[in-house]
């Protein structure tokens, strides 16, 4: 415990502003979308999340990444004993048990996402870096570990991206190119037999993505995917004008509060209310990323660093799927779709991000 | 949790490294930020117009609406068929909590089988929800009033207005106006879906088949925004169809009446023809049918009542029905005698009572025991002498006798506006080789004379030779919707004026001459030409010849023929009946052919000015 700030006895508040503006940029564009989705009611429901998630980000962002640092361990032997709590006393609905009753309603799932990049941020603090092979090998059963606990709830969507979190950690902590390679070789040569059953009939697809993930709606999901692509394509440059969006508004789309809120914001918007999403997606990752290179300590770089880019997965698979690139898995777009406790996770990585901007400078004295 | 390692942290380099990671995460970022920004430029700007056409498509529905049914009306104007409003029970399955239980309510006020009621309960859960399900496709009066009183009670449930087809006059008219039917899988196969997307009636009988194209319309349009679930929004366009054209007929329904009641208790076919232009005033084939029943679907006891009927009342014997022509043929054998020089018109003959061929015992008979003695042309018509035509036939040949009454249109269809008709059969050599196998024998020449044999006619094939022979070889097409203008076509025989005279006259001598055959329709105002026949129903033994007694069983007693035109000097009308087992044609069918000439020359016919009691002797 060598770093110990003895320095901010005042009651000084920690805020990145540009995060947090352009947070709230992207809350208001996000509510604006679903107000035309969903209507007065759904708004009223996610401004009191967002307001949620705000007071868990800036509730975090006072924390010390030390203090975070020292009850990582901890925080991961909690979410293991969960994750095992939700498969054996779990809720369950939909053929899927994810959720525990403790007061409320509680999904481990979600907090595994932040504790993963925590726990190997934790790991390799005072190691060598570049990993050697031994500790990737610990790195892969600490990630491995909660992520197949995941995947039996089953929730294959959350699973990926536990594991890419993970991954990410191992990325920026120097993992050697040849491990990254041959590891996209074997993960390719497991998921090439996958992408190739897109090119076989869509009832077989649907078979295959029901299969891995049941709790998804495959059934549904080509007419899905249909009607979004239609959505998206018919609002052209301009878009057809808030809430003038046929698709959207005469419910040809389907969940389109949810993971199919992009494709009302094309419909809507257009390209141009497209680039203007992501443009502010790539200003907070951006921002993201530079508090990462800022940060003085491996512990606050590598798990700063990976919860960013974990946040531009989400949107790498959201954009993906619903424009047609990507299966269908059901990953939310971040901050703007409608509901689920990923709200509360993702602001809680950032505040976690802002936390180690804040305290950078008290690192280095 | 900290322990040593043999290499000592490098903070500098492991800084370096990261920034070089931050670097590759910012280039990977790039590239797949790039890749979706493709995707949506590739859906929003290149595939945008269709994808636009497509989404409009999602939204946009059209509706068919049906277009009204024309009308059809005689040649007077008097109207046939048209569309009732009709009233029609429906429900929209959506408003009505338990549908069984709110349909044995109404079945107590109006009456639905409780097999419909299966039915509807089928629809109910196979349907839409807020598609409506027809109850009950006429409601009579007393049950919408009965319905309209309790509707509070049925929620979801609807009396609807729509037009039905409707028959004004059923069984008289039912052969030629035929009747439209809701349009089955058959149907769909065959119509324009186009035009028939909103339509639920097409024509499957008769004229209302045959004039489907008239009487169907334009369908309109009604294009309409709904949701995904295809409930209506909001109406966007409103095209209104074009009704179809009503139709005209050349029938008389008076003299249509007369026909039907004029043939009684006889079943069989009476047509009446203008042979001035083709028009047929008057087309009947008893029993008829109750058009009205196929409108909504007929029920199956009253069908199989119909189909297992031995009178055959969905059988259009006008021109379905094959007959001997009998004597009827004899007119046309004469002129064919004469035309091919075969007789002239001084020639005269001896009957004896029976004709033979050489070195054949077979007698072929006189229906008069003993003969008429020397008969000439005329008197070989009027007396309906059968050895006069066995004889003039074996002259004349088969060959001769074929083509000469092909251009009377024998064994030829008359092409009316009616589908299903039969050819007949008007024999020749090469006809027998192709289907009996056998050469012609002189034998079956002999008959061919007083037409029997081989030869097969419709009722409609023998108005049409009948109106070429009233005209003196002017050929119009028959129909029955009024034309504006029709072709008369000349027969391509050279007929010298004496030859038609001398048949006419024979024929006036069958009614106005005291050894006329029919003498009992004599009318003194006006000359009828006729002939009578007797189409044979059995095969009967040569003594049998002479036996017309009446009572032989019914349905072995032959079918009575009788075809006549007046006024015989210029003729307005030609009336061809068909009396089945009528068993005389003279005593039977004559004087149902009398009943409608005099309904003509009386009641319809307006003489152009001239007197019509100059009787010629």
């Amino acid at each position: 415990m060598a770093y110990i700030s003895h320095f901010h006895h005042n009651k000084r508040h920690y805020v990145d502003w540009w995060l947090l503006i352009l947070i709230v940029i992207l809350m208001c564009y996000g509510l604006i979308v679903l107000y035309s989705a969903g209507g007065w009611i759904l708004v009223k429901k996610q401004i009191i999340r967002l307001a949620l998630g705000m007071i868990v980000m800036l509730f975090l962002a006072q924390l010390k990444p030390e203090k975070l640092a020292g009850i990582t361990p901890w925080l991961y032997f909690a979410t293991v004993l969960l994750l095992v709590a939700v498969l054996v006393f779990g809720y369950e609905s939909k053929g899927a048990r994810r959720w525990l009753k403790i007061g409320i309603r509680f999904q481990p799932s979600e907090l595994a996402k932040l504790t993963i990049p925590l726990v190997l941020a934790w790991f390799y603090r005072y190691r060598i870096l570049p990993p050697d092979f031994k500790s990737i090998i610990i790195s892969f059963i600490l990630l491995l570990l909660p992520a197949y606990l995941i995947y039996k709830q089953p929730d294959l969507g959350t699973s990926i991206l536990v594991v890419v979190s993970g991954v990410f950690v191992l990325f920026l902590a120097g993992l050697s190119w040849k491990y990254i390679i041959g590891g996209i070789v074997v993960a390719t040569s497991v998921i090439a037999p996958l992408m190739w059953n897109f090119f076989l009939k869509d009832y077989q697809k649907r078979r295959v993505l029901t299969f891995l993930n049941p709790e998804s709606d495959s059934l549904g999901s080509s007419w899905n995917i249909i009607q979004s692509k239609i959505a998206i394509g018919s609002g052209g440059l301009f878009g057809k004008g808030w809430q003038n969006g046929s698709q959207t508004q005469l419910d040809f789309l389907p969940e389109h509060s949810t993971d199919f809120i992009l494709s009302v914001l094309s419909e809507e918007f257009g390209l141009m209310g497209v680039i203007l999403l992501l443009l502010i997606y790539m200003a907070i990752i951006f921002r993201g990323l530079y508090i990462a290179s800022q940060a003085k300590d491996t512990f606050n770089r590598l798990f700063t660093g990976a919860l960013t880019l974990t946040f531009f997965v989400y949107l790498i698979i959201n954009a993906g799927m619903i424009s047609g690139l990507l299966p269908v898995v059901g990953v939310p777009l971040p901050l703007v779709s409608y509901g689920g406790t990923s709200i509360i996770t993702l602001m809680a990585s950032f505040g976690m991000i802002m936390s180690v901007y804040n305290h950078r400078k008290l690192l280095k004295s | 949790m900290y322990r040593s390692h043999k290499q000592i942290k490098n903070p500098q380099n492991e800084a370096k490294i990261f920034a070089g990671r931050i670097f590759s995460s910012v280039v990977i970022i790039a590239i797949a930020i790039s890749i979706i920004f493709s995707r949506f430029f590739y859906l929003q700007i290149i595939q945008h117009k269709v994808l636009l056409s497509n989404s409009e498509k999602n939204r946009i529905k059209t509706t068919s609406l049906p277009p009204a049914r024309g009308f059809i009306y005689d040649r007077n104007g008097k109207l046939l068929v048209d569309n009732l409003p009709t009233y029609r029970l429906q429900v929209i399955p959506e408003k009505v909590d338990s549908l069984k239980k709110q349909l044995s309510a109404i079945q107590l006020f109006i009456k639905i089988n409780d097999d419909d009621i299966t039915d509807i309960l089928n629809k109910e859960k196979n349907n839409r929800p807020f598609k409506p399900i027809i109850i009950k496709a006429k409601l009579t009066e007393k049950e919408l009033s009965a319905f309209i009183a309790r509707k509070h009670a049925f929620i979801g449930f609807d009396a609807q207005p729509y037009l039905i087809r409707h028959y004004k006059y059923t069984d008289i008219l039912a052969h030629v106006v035929g009747y439209v039917g809701r349009i089955n899988d058959e149907d769909t196969k065959r119509l324009d879906k186009k035009r028939y997307s909103g339509t639920e009636y097409t024509g499957k009988r008769g004229l209302e088949k045959f004039h489907e194209k008239t009487l169907h319309g334009q369908p309109g349009s009604l294009i309409v925004e709904t949701n995904a679930k295809g409930r209506v929004l909001n109406a966007i366009e409103q095209n209104l169809p074009v009704s179809g054209q009503d139709i005209t007929l050349t029938i008389d329904i008076d003299l249509q009446k007369v026909a039907y009641d004029a043939l009684g208790d006889l079943t069989g076919s009476v047509i009446a023809i203008n042979p001035k232009n083709g028009e047929i005033l008057a087309m009947i084939s008893k029993p008829g049918f109750d058009p009205n029943d196929f409108v909504n679907g007929i029920s199956q006891l009253k069908y199989s009542r119909l189909i297992n009927s031995d009178e055959k009342p969905l059988f259009n014997r006008s021109i379905k029905g094959g007959y001997e022509p009998g004597s009827t043929i004899k007119p046309y054998m004469a002129l064919a005698g004469l035309y091919n020089n075969v007789i002239d018109l001084n020639f005269s003959m001896f009957s004896k009572g029976y004709f033979q061929l050489k070195k054949q015992d077979r007698k072929y008979h006189d229906w008069k025991k003993g003969g008429h003695g020397r008969v000439n042309i005329k008197q070989s018509l009027t007396q309906s002498v059968n050895t006069f035509y066995y004889s003039l036939a074996l002259n004349l040949g088969i060959d001769r006798i074929h083509d000469f009454l092909s251009q009377f249109r024998f064994g030829e269809l008359s092409n009316i506006e009616l589908l299903g008709e039969m050819r007949g059969l008007l024999p020749s050599r090469e006809w027998k080789k192709a289907n009996k196998g056998t050469i012609w024998f002189p034998g079956e020449t002999v008959i061919t004379g007083i037409g029997q044999g081989f030869l097969v006619s419709t009722p409609i094939q023998l108005a049409t030779s009948l109106s070429i022979l009233a005209n003196k070889g002017k050929y119009i097409k028959p129909h029955l919707i009024k034309k504006e203008a029709v072709i008369a076509q000349n027969l391509a025989l050279d007929i010298l004026p004496e030859y038609w005279d001398i048949v006419h006259d024979g024929m006036i001598g069958v009614v106005h001459d005291i050894k006329g055959t029919a003498r009992s329709i004599k009318s003194a105002d006006y000359l009828i030409a006729g002939k009578s026949g007797t189409s044979q129903v059995y095969g009967k033994k040569e003594e049998d010849v002479y036996n017309k007694n009446i009572q032989t069983p019914k349905h072995l007693r032959n079918h009575a023929l009788f075809i006549a035109f007046a006024p015989a000097d210029d003729p307005e009308i030609a009336v061809v009946v068909v009396a089945e087992h009528g068993a005389s044609g003279s005593r039977t069918a004559a004087p149902i052919a009398g009943k409608v000439i005099e309904k003509y020359m009386h009641d319809i016919y307006q003489a152009p000015g001239v007197a019509l009691t100059k009787v010629k002797k």
